[in-house]
């Protein structure tokens, strides 16, 4: 009997748990009717909101996998003087909170900050423009991709790569044939979560570009204007970023999985080991 | 055929250097306990580890050349190496692993391994015989002047072992290029290769065929290591001729080698005769002491008596219907020991 009460209390302690997770989602759907959600992005605010906010993740996300994954591939693959302070390094933005981070970028771009003269000179001003949104959004969300990708550069068999030069493959062909379809699943989870994390980005956009509807003004922060005018608008687009994240989280099981079944070693996401 | 030669080469590794010349014009096993630096010479011949010094080259071919800054990378190299667990690339099928190392060559090399059926299961799929076939046909395909095999029997269980050795010594024996492999059981060195080579940490103890090995083991590691019994003890000059070597626990064992002072004594276990009953015959070196254990090797039985261990055929041992802790007589001829230097 009290095995079974025992049981109960598990059970009824996870239940509680998983209810409380999942209903400020339902809450978002159900406060108003499914039509009247779909009516509010129609709404201009939203609209803007929403491309302001896709074009700059896309584009952040894009200079993430292009700079991010040669830089994990070398710290996965190379031991050098300073690795380790350059893999702590990479870590940093995510635990800086974000305004520190919009400051610390307004600080370095801004017209009075660190490079500001250099890139006024070159008649360039960053703050309170899209691209300020985009280096906001990438600066806080690459070290999720980044350490995903050197954990997936790790896991892959050093033994294949160097098989696959015994075999004739340069080394270029050898990272194309061999290492990155090995480490696609990691790499995979790595960028949805940092989409996810850039979709989200809130503190560091607000103190570096600024809230300028159809320029700087992503969802998020559309989100937090609108919602004393218009709380359906505000619904609607939180109803937009949980589709997205739904999409993400699926992303990044899939890439898991893909990088379970290609390594043999134990692919990990932020020391969580991911494997069984 | 054209010859593997490696020239004075040094590795430096972890706790010692390795520093190695030799020649391999058909088969060469490099055996040796792990950690000896085996692989580290397949690894050097291509090209994935820069010895310090020295010079590798297949004929005229030469990979690496120190004085000369000579260097080619892997890719450059003609060198088949099949890696110890294989190293098949598991997102591609059987096809595409041997496709890599050359277009177009798959169908010839799926056959002639007999994994044609196999062609587009992955990696995963297989058993561990035939991931050995798909990694050789990969590893042939490429056209490679030489062929390295790291621990090529090591990953494969007991029972596939046994068949999976003959298929290999075959296929080496028809090849018409020089083929290194490293492993750390002699059985295996003897069975595939016309020359063995010991290694202990880095250099090289001993080389000759698996039976110049057998029959004068230049020390007590290599004789230990090719399956002997290592008997320790002191010698001394008998007047007949012969030396009496009284070994630590007592026993008196004569042999047909001369020798004074600290000394091994090498005696193979198939040289050693087991008996119920005392037994009449030329045999001088008796040892009466109950079985310590019984294991069976294949058709082979391996009982461990006293200080030594004897093989028979497991038809001898039904014959005697033998039994642990049964007291026997273990025999073996004065002229089938050998003395060796002991320092192992």
């Amino acid at each position: 009997m009290r095995l079974t009460a025992l049981a109960l209390a598990y059970f009824a302690a996870a239940l509680l748990a998983l209810a409380f997770l999942l209903l400020p989602i339902v809450a978002i759907f159900a406060h108003t009717t499914p039509a009247h959600l779909v009516d509010q992005l129609s709404n201009p605010v939203v609209r803007d909101a929403f491309i302001v906010s896709l074009k700059t993740s896309v584009i952040a996300q894009l200079l993430i996998i292009v700079f991010g994954t040669p830089a994990a591939f070398l710290l996965a693959s190379r031991r050098f003087p300073g690795h380790s302070f350059a893999v702590t390094l990479v870590e940093l933005p995510l635990v800086l909170p974000p305004a520190v981070a919009g400051i610390g970028l307004l600080a370095a771009f801004g017209r009075m900050g660190l490079l500001g003269s250099t890139f006024d000179a070159l008649g360039i001003s960053l703050p309170f423009t899209q691209t300020a949104v985009t280096l906001a959004v990438t600066y806080v969300a690459s070290p999720l991709y980044i350490r995903q990708a050197i954990a997936a550069f790790e896991a892959t068999d050093p033994n294949l790569a160097a098989a696959s030069r015994t075999l004739g493959a340069s080394r270029a062909r050898t990272f194309f044939r061999v290492i990155l379809p090995l480490a696609r699943g990691g790499l995979i989870a790595g960028l949805a979560l940092s989409f996810a994390r850039g979709l989200g980005e809130f503190g560091a956009t607000i103190m570096f570009a600024g809230s300028l509807q159809k320029v700087t003004q992503t969802l998020p922060l559309a989100i937090y204007a609108e919602f004393d005018r218009n709380f359906d608008a505000t619904l609607a687009m939180s109803g937009v970023l949980v589709l997205f994240s739904i999409v993400l989280l699926a992303g990044l099981h899939i890439g898991l999985t893909w990088q379970r079944s290609a390594s043999t070693r134990s692919p990990s996401l932020f020391g969580l080991s991911s494997s069984s | 055929m054209a010859t593997l030669s490696l020239h004075q080469i040094t590795v430096p590794l972890r706790a010692f250097q390795l520093e190695l010349s030799c020649e391999v014009s058909s088969t060469l096993a490099l055996v040796g306990p792990s950690g000896a630096g085996k692989t580290t010479v397949l690894r050097a011949v291509a090209g994935l580890v820069r010895p310090t010094s020295g010079c590798i080259a297949v004929g005229d071919d030469v990979l690496f050349d120190h004085r000369r800054s000579v260097d080619l990378p892997p890719e450059r190299r003609r060198v088949g190496l099949v890696f110890q667990e294989y190293a098949l690339f598991p997102h591609m099928t059987v096809r595409q692993n041997v496709e890599y190392a050359r277009k177009h060559a798959a169908d010839e090399y799926l056959e002639r391994f007999r994994i044609s059926a196999l062609a587009s299961a992955r990696p995963g799929e297989l058993s561990g015989g035939e991931r050995q076939r798909v990694a050789l046909a990969r590893a042939l395909a490429r056209e490679p002047e030489v062929l390295l095999l790291d621990e090529p029997l090591s990953a494969l269980d007991a029972h596939t072992k046994t068949t999976v050795r003959a298929e290999l010594h075959d296929l080496l024996a028809g090849l018409d290029i020089p083929v290194l492999l490293v492993t750390h059981d002699f059985e295996d060195a003897a069975a595939l290769a016309d020359e063995v080579s010991v290694i202990v940490d880095g250099s090289l103890r001993q080389s000759g065929t698996p039976s110049e090995l057998v029959g004068r083991p230049a020390d007590s590691f290599v004789a230990s290591f090719t399956g002997a019994n290592l008997l320790h003890g002191v010698a001394e000059p008998s007047r007949n001729g012969s030396t009496r070597v009284h070994l630590d626990d007592g026993t008196v064992v004569v042999t047909a080698d001369s020798a004074t002072g600290r000394v091994a004594l090498a005696v193979y276990p198939w040289d050693i005769t087991l008996a119920d009953a005392p037994p009449h015959d030329s045999a001088l070196n008796v040892i009466h002491a109950p079985i310590r254990s019984i294991a069976e090797l294949g058709n082979r039985v391996r009982l461990s008596v006293g200080p030594v261990s004897a093989e028979i055929t497991a038809e001898s041992l039904a014959r005697l219907g033998l039994e642990t802790g049964q007291v026997v007589y273990a025999t073996f001829k004065a002229t089938g020991t050998r003395v060796v230097s002991d320092h192992g």
